[in-house]
């Protein structure tokens, strides 16, 4: 699953999608988890990095993984 | 220490809106309720659970009472019981001084139990019993006549018991505010009232005391209460002058807004309610106003319901999911739906989320768990971002929802009363399956062999 090669991204949470002209903005972590992305982390790997670093049990992270995903989708913003 | 974790989420920006997430400032958590931690609540009684407040009901009944008694010298409080019959409610209003106003034998039963003296008991309603009616006559209360078939069966009932029994009528008209309920009681305008008393009076059975209206429910106008009034003044004077009956009471019934949302109203209900007091001022003015003599006002009666308890009433409740639509929209699934929470059919219910919440929001719609379309409690809402088992808190329920709740595909909650001392009481136990199949019998050929 990755994020668009052209997708910008800051870490305050702005994106934008300059071929679409649509511009978004997500919450801290769903910033990190974007930055994860792009620097071409695998899932694995970032669910790690949250699960080490965040207040959250494995299985809640993984429905909202899920979830992310299909907003990521939702958006266009991943590369299918 | 672990970083405190949120749900990733994106959202879509507006072009031309500059602000990140919309001004959501007035969000804020709701933790307690009375100073009784939400979550000590839901910890003991369970969730979904309905929390009444005793303080906010008598604040509010108070008021109410303060904006009549300082503008007309005769005012009396009647408990609408089909608005929340509870028992300890019901007795929160009577300590206050309230009598009762029921629309049902059950009802009647119920208020007898609360111990209201039957002299203060307002039998309203389109169907009443033989039987109960029979035991309203014995007991002096008020009985008030909804139409000419009530009107027949009461005469024969007080021929059989021989007692005069005193009577009001329903009066329905026209007060400009449409449609007219002009199914409950005699018509005003088309001289059907008039006849009714005529009948009443002529006959003798019965002493005709009052006079009665209610004209609809969440009323923002005023105006039509000024109307309502001076047509029963009319009528009450006329039966003072042309038939020498004068009238004791008039009973403008219930009606005032609470101040919750109606859907697809564009401000919040706070914003564009009148308050009692200017429907008080309307009321009594025009009373005053209309020339009977200062030993000959009438007693002015108000069966006030929602107005008084909605919000003194909060349901509480749990998420059970967050999801995704086809069409790309959030939901998020609660453990309470329409079943408990039927006003969700007239109101924007304002929910809060019960623990601390980030500044970023979503928009989403809120489902109950019923398996039925029809369970939206919020068509849309902004909310932070909620977890499955977070709390919310939804506002201003007081009114009808302990009544008119449905049992559907599981059993009733628990109702707590926050004492004004902070004290809490469970004033209805959480229904069990037992509890649901006390009144079923299996015949025993259905019955399943152990
Ligand atoms: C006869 C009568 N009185 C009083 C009420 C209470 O009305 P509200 O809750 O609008 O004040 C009702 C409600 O339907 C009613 O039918």
């Amino acid at each position: 699953m990755k994020i668009k090669k052209n997708i910008a991204t800051s870490e305050n949470g702005f994106i934008f999608n300059p071929s679409t002209g649509d511009s978004f903005s997500s919450n801290p972590i769903g910033a990190e988890i974007l930055l994860f992305m792009k620097s071409g982390k695998t899932s694995l790997e970032i669910k790690e990095i949250i699960l080490e670093n965040y207040e959250v049990e494995p299985a809640q992270l993984e429905r909202d993984w899920e979830d992310w995903l299909l907003q990521l989708k939702d958006a266009n913003l991943l590369d299918l | 220490m672990k970083l405190r974790y949120e749900r990733p989420y994106l959202k879509k920006m507006n072009v031309g809106v500059m602000n990140k997430f919309g001004s959501r400032s007035d969000f804020q958590p709701v933790k307690f309720i009375d100073g009784v931690s939400v979550k000590s609540l839901t910890d003991k009684y369970g969730s979904p659970v309905f929390v009444l407040s005793e303080r906010q009901i008598r604040k509010n009944y108070q008021s109410a009472v303060r904006s009549f008694n300082t503008r007309y010298p005769k005012v009396q409080f009647a408990w609408s019981y089909k608005t929340n019959y509870i028992n300890a409610v019901c007795n929160v209003f009577h300590q206050e001084g309230s009598w009762a106003e029921v629309v049902s034998g059950f009802e009647y039963h119920k208020a007898i139990g609360n111990g209201v003296a039957g002299n203060h008991i307002i039998f309203n309603g389109p169907e009443k019993k033989e039987a109960d009616l029979k035991l309203a006559i014995e007991n002096d209360s008020l009985i008030h006549i909804d139409h000419f078939e009530e009107l027949y069966k009461l005469i024969d009932i007080c021929e059989a018991l021989n007692k005069k029994p005193r009577v009001a009528i329903r009066v329905n008209m026209d007060t400009g505010i449409y449609p007219l309920w002009d199914r409950f009681g005699f018509n005003y305008e088309n001289g059907q009232a008039w006849n009714a008393i005529l009948k009443i009076v002529g006959l003798g059975k019965m002493q005709l005391v009052g006079l009665h209206c209610h004209i609809g429910t969440f009323m923002l106008s005023t105006s039509a209460y000024a109307i309502a009034t001076s047509k029963l003044c009319d009528l009450a004077m006329k039966c003072k002058n042309q038939l020498q009956n004068p009238i004791e009471y008039l009973d403008l019934g219930g009606g005032f807004p609470s101040t919750n949302t109606l859907k697809g109203s564009y401000l919040p209900g706070v914003d564009t309610v009148p308050p009692i007091d200017d429907f008080a001022e309307a009321i009594t003015t025009t009373i005053l106003g209309y020339g009977f003599q200062q030993n000959e006002l009438p007693m002015l009666i108000l069966e006030t319901g929602r107005a008084l308890i909605d919000d003194a009433g909060y349901l509480l409740g749990s998420v059970i999911a967050n999801k995704q639509l086809s069409d790309g929209r959030r939901a998020t699934i609660l453990n309470f739906g329409v079943n408990l929470l039927f006003t969700s059919f007239w109101y924007d219910h304002h929910i809060s989320p019960a623990q601390d919440f980030t500044h970023y929001t979503e928009e989403t719609i809120l489902y109950g768990p019923m398996c039925m379309n029809i369970d939206v409690i919020r068509e849309s809402i902004n909310l932070p971002l909620l977890s499955p088992g977070d709390l919310v808190v939804v506002h201003k329920v007081g009114a009808y929802n302990m009544t008119q709740w449905m049992q559907f595909i599981s059993t009733r909650p628990a109702v707590v009363l926050i004492d004004e001392t902070g004290q809490t009481h469970e004033i209805r136990q959480a229904e069990t399956l037992k509890y649901m199949e006390i009144p079923e019998s299996v015949p025993v050929h259905l019955q399943h062999k152990k």
